[in-house]
């Protein structure tokens, strides 16, 4: 079963999903990969402000490709989350709620997720231009000269995802791929 | 032979067209083996992964649009008949061209740092291009060119294997690289494997592997066997359509081989998503 979820996204919401779980998710979320982490990292760590508010949002790890004349956005596929996991625990000790990506996590950020009641979204790799049909407007928040990597954020409908670790720590990247192992 | 004058702007056009061709449309290799994969496909999730994979390659060649938004840095693997001589711009700055324009024309992302370690500013036009040029005898130019995500490269390993450890020891070395890759690098992948030559040449064979038609093998039986064996064990992985679970791990193992020194055993493996792009043609 698909379960649909209006953002901004709530604790009950979180708590409700379980790994496996179907998702469509509607409303606003930012978008934010490996340059644009860096900085926020850097800032988090000297103590000084943000450009981007985090308390309550999700982000997209997304570098999109630009938008051809007539489309909202461009194909807009998720990139791999590992490469986040150095800075995702501090982004989601500022509130972040949830995040979307492709891909395992170390267990810091596992313990992250169930430390402040998180969720990690899978979306799927390499199916940008049907992805980018859930995306419906795009706006720039910060970090224009990192081009595709610049954080925006996106008004999406029904934009689709897999539950990959719920706020309990349950790990679809480990638990599944056990149920076809035939070595 | 007579000597052939090729004008720089042929070379750029025609480079422009393979990039821009690659990235909305993928080969039909590709499209059979995911169609093939999504009816034998044992797990639920993984069937309607393999869907949506096959929804999107489809949207993407009616729309002309990416099929993903990682359209890679461009590579080519270039044979120079020696009887050419380009007129205009050099060969290298008449592919870079090419490459500028596909990506600036086509709306292709732009994803090269100028510098990988101190200065990571965009180039804001996707070059330079790494091209890898062989000189063949005659009066044609033939490229195959492809843009490579790094989803999927950043899983990619090289070792230098040795003698005594055997076959046994090469494939121990493949599995193992894709099984560290797991559900990163966006499964179902394609491995291209390099074995031989040296550390360098490994490399790049395994690059060309991956720009091999999937629905090919090697020319030599005993390779030809090794990538049907490969194939298999990692499908046993369980890793599944994008590493959630299933018996779709790899759709494709091509190795491509060479001579090689008499303490050495090189191999490189060369990691592709099932978004395996390139395109060939000849000038």
């Amino acid at each position: 079963m698909t379960k649909k979820i209006t953002l901004p996204i709530t604790d009950s919401d979180i708590r409700n999903l379980k790994a496996g779980d179907s998702v469509l998710l509607s409303g606003s979320i930012i978008t934010g990969r490996d340059a644009a982490h860096k900085r926020l990292f850097e800032l988090i760590q000297q103590g000084k402000e943000l450009p981007v508010k985090l308390k309550g949002e999700i982000i997209y790890y997304v570098g999109p490709a630009p938008a051809k004349p007539g489309y909202a956005v461009g194909p807009a596929g998720p990139t791999s989350s590992y490469r986040m996991d150095k800075y995702a625990p501090a982004l989601l000790d500022l509130g972040l709620k949830g995040m979307i990506g492709k891909g395992a996590r170390n267990k810091a950020v596992i313990d992250s997720i169930v430390k402040n009641g998180c969720v990690y979204f899978a979306a799927i790799g390499g199916a940008a231009a049907l992805i980018a049909k859930s995306i419906k407007s795009e706006e720039l928040l910060c970090y224009e000269d990192l081009g595709t990597e610049a954080v925006r954020r996106y008004t999406v409908e029904d934009f689709p995802c897999i539950v990959a670790i719920d706020c309990q720590g349950n790990n679809v990247y480990e638990t599944e791929p056990k149920k076809y192992c035939r070595e | 032979m007579d000597i052939r004058q090729i004008k720089s702007e042929e070379i750029t056009a025609a480079v422009k067209k393979l990039f821009l061709s690659c990235n909305y449309f993928i080969g039909e290799d590709i499209m059979c083996a995911l169609e093939n994969a999504r009816r034998q496909e044992q797990s639920e999730v993984g069937k309607s992964v393999l869907a949506q994979i096959i929804e999107n390659d489809k949207i993407a060649a009616a729309e002309e649009i990416p099929l993903c938004q990682d359209t890679g840095m461009a590579i080519l693997f270039v044979e120079y008949g020696d009887r050419v001589v380009v007129e205009g711009k050099s060969f290298e700055d008449a592919v870079n061209e090419g490459v500028r324009q596909a990506y600036s024309d086509g709306y292709l992302r732009k994803s090269v740092v100028s510098d990988p370690v101190f200065d990571r500013t965009n180039t804001k036009d996707n070059t330079p291009a790494v091209i890898h040029t062989r000189i063949v005898s005659g009066n044609t130019i033939r490229i195959t060119a492809g843009g490579k995500g790094f989803g999927s490269e950043n899983m990619s390993a090289i070792k230098m294997v040795t003698p005594s450890y055997g076959v046994e020891g090469v494939k121990q070395f493949i599995l193992d690289t894709v099984r560290n890759a797991g559900p990163n690098p966006c499964p179902p992948i394609v491995v291209g494997v390099g074995i031989g030559g040296t550390f360098e040449r490994a490399a790049q064979l395994a690059k060309k592997a991956t720009f091999r038609p999937i629905d090919t093998c090697h020319p030599d039986e005993r390779y030809a066997s090794l990538e049907k064996e490969l194939l298999e064990k990692i499908n046993k992985m369980g890793f599944g359509p994008a590493g959630l679970g299933g018996s779709t791990t790899a759709i494709g193992v091509n190795i491509e081989t060479a001579p090689t020194h008499i303490a050495g055993m090189p191999v490189a493996v060369n990691i592709c998503c099932h978004a395996a792009r390139h395109a060939s043609t000849e000038i």
